[in-house]
């Protein structure tokens, strides 16, 4: 069993570099522990998902993963081994975190909401933002067209375009989003999956935590199963999609009201 | 009442309000960013005006030995960080640096003769030996608490006050000083006597607030302060590390504390423990502006040193109660227009 498990990693869909390495990962609260070893591997170029219920630990992964929570375990990203993963040197280095709650500065313009976005590398002298800042207004026009007003005043899918291109300023080379399509309507979901696949062909990994299954599925390349904390399933998406046992826990007829509002 | 009084009231409340409004100031920008309420500007105020006033008047002071030994404490504890999370070239050079600036001004202070030197020059040597103490302090004291609930950083923040208002009598003494206005000259308006240094405090404090002002609306470290502030979870994930942010406001807070000493010492004869009714006016003003609005503490700021300086005139004996009682139909109107309304979702 734990020879297969072992074998199904290194058998890890994909032809690039490991981005993001996570050998046994713990989390705990007080004397819960939400997160009990967790292996999880992200390569380059790669959409990944990580799908399960409610109080799985999803959250409680990402946010260790980037150290906005304290850890045990290893964290790899991109190569160096980070002992106390700090939020400000990996997002220096090339990692993005839209949470689920966006974490807009509402009183602040749209404009600057995307401008603090590449803090970091306006710090590291790179001045290549204004170059980004064009990008993101032509991947989500609405972002333009709005830029001085306030980001309280945005609509729910605003919101979410704007955590999206205001983490996109920093350059990551892996985006981790956390409940992408949370409140969202099913069209404006659409749009946002379908930018995921595009930010993977412009070289952006991306590791996608989501309810809506059915479309983390269709658009990632390899799936994880989180289930009390621990990996329950692994595999290729497209496997895990006809997988008896995802089909009756994450895509059964709970989920199949979902899947007619969007397709 | 005649009009040459009611115009000499006017002056002094407006130069004390302009000092107030800085300070006021000061304490909603280290309030909103770090949930800190910086009971000890007072005392940056004091050291400020007490180190001028030791340098012009030649007294000894050792007040360039509790920056050393702060930032001592400072670089122990960044090198303890450095051993336990691994090293790294920027951040060992980064103290270094840092324990080099001390020994200068150590130097600095046992070279030059301070006496003679010219005002600006002193002035200079304040801001430097007694700025760098604002980060130091929330690096040493904060920093390790700073995810505490605002009631403890309330504490270490009244704890630290009583702690420099000590220091402040051990290195002062406890007599006050005045120092030497900037410039001489006095400004005739009609039948009154403007007087240099009040136009002095206000054109300082004018630059001042709009310089503030400019910072935060058009460079991106100001910005990135205000996004601490609106929503500190986001500016993390921004890589904006609350521990600049808290440096950073300290450091302006201590800037301007500082600034505010150096401006009114020839007008008033400050002591060691004058800083914390300063401030405390500040603080009303704040309150004024709900902790949050900085035009309206402002406002509130200028309103509180007009109102101290009439009431000086017509119930001297009740001016601080009445500049007090000011807080309370504030906290009123505040608490009952005031809609909790939680941010967003």
């Amino acid at each position: 069993m734990n020879a297969t498990a072992t074998q199904s990693t290194a058998h890890h869909q994909g032809s690039g570099e490991r981005l993001l390495n996570i050998s046994d990962l713990h989390v705990s609260y007080g004397m819960v522990e939400a997160v009990t070893g967790v292996d999880l591997q992200v390569r380059e170029g790669q959409i990944v998902t990580v799908i399960g219920p409610n109080g799985a630990g999803k959250t409680t992964l990402l946010s260790a993963i980037i150290g906005m929570l304290k850890s045990k375990g290893e964290v790899h990203f991109d190569g160096h081994f980070y002992k106390v993963p700090d939020v400000e040197n990996l997002v220096g280095k090339g990692l993005g975190l839209v949470p689920e709650k966006r974490e807009l500065f509402t009183s602040m313009s749209i404009e600057d909401n995307l401008l603090l976005g590449a803090f970091q590398r306006f710090r590291r002298g790179d001045r290549g933002y204004e170059t980004t800042l064009a990008e993101v207004y032509s991947l989500f026009p609405r972002l333009w067209e709005r830029r001085k007003q306030m980001s309280g005043t945005l609509s729910g899918g605003e919101r979410q375009m704007l955590a999206i291109g205001r983490a996109l300023m920093g350059k990551p080379r892996l985006l981790m989003l956390d409940e992408p399509s949370l409140g969202l309507a099913p069209l404006i979901t659409r749009e946002i999956f379908r930018i995921f696949a595009d930010l993977r062909r412009q070289g952006v990994s991306i590791l996608l935590v989501e309810q809506n299954a059915r479309a983390a599925l269709k658009v990632a390349d390899y799936a994880y199963v989180l289930e009390g904390g621990k990996v329950a399933m692994q595999g290729k998406a497209a496997d895990l999609a006809n997988d008896p046992r995802v089909i009756e826990a994450y895509l059964g007829l709970a989920s199949k009201h979902q899947e007619l509002l969007s397709s | 009442m005649n009009l040459q009084i009611a115009i000499l009231l006017g002056q002094d409340g407006i130069t004390n309000g302009a000092i107030y409004a800085l300070l006021a100031l000061s304490i909603i920008l280290v309030f909103t960013v770090t949930r800190i309420l910086l009971i000890p500007l007072g005392e940056f105020v004091t050291f400020g005006a007490l180190t001028m006033y030791a340098f012009q008047s030649g007294h000894e002071t050792s007040i360039v030995w509790l920056l050393a030994a702060m930032i001592a404490l400072d670089a122990a504890l960044d090198l303890k960080q450095l051993f336990s999370n691994g090293m790294d070239a920027r951040k060992a050079q980064w103290i270094g640096i840092k324990l080099g600036y001390a020994a200068l001004m150590v130097t600095l202070m046992h070279t030059l003769s301070l006496q003679e030197i010219p005002m600006l020059a002193q002035a200079l040597l304040t801001l430097m030996l007694l700025v760098p103490l604002g980060p130091v302090m929330y690096r040493v004291f904060f920093q390790p608490i700073a995810s505490a609930q605002p009631l403890v950083l309330l504490i270490v923040s009244i704890a630290l006050h009583v702690t420099m208002v000590g220091i402040g009598l051990l290195m002062f003494g406890p007599e006050g000083g005045r120092t030497a206005p900037f410039s001489d000259t006095a400004l005739r308006l009609g039948s009154v006597m403007l007087k240099s240094q009040t136009l002095w405090v206000i054109l300082v404090s004018v630059v001042l607030i709009v310089s503030l002002f400019l910072a935060f609306e058009r460079t991106l470290y100001g910005k990135a302060l205000r996004a601490t502030a609106v929503n500190r979870m986001g500016a993390r994930l921004m890589g904006i590390s609350p521990d600049f942010a808290g440096k950073a406001t300290f450091a302006l807070a201590a800037f301007i504390g500082v600034a505010s000493g150096i401006l009114i010492a020839p007008i008033t004869t400050l002591y060691y423990d004058s800083g914390f009714i300063i401030s405390l006016k500040g603080f009303v003003g704040a309150i004024i502006g709900g902790l949050i609005s900085y035009p309206l503490a402002a406002i509130g700021a200028v309103a509180v040193g007009l109102i101290e300086a009439f009431s000086m005139f017509w119930a001297s004996n009740y001016k601080e109660i009445i500049v007090f009682t000011l807080i309370i139909p504030f906290l009123l109107w505040r608490s009952i227009n005031s809609n909790h309304v939680e941010d967003e979702e």
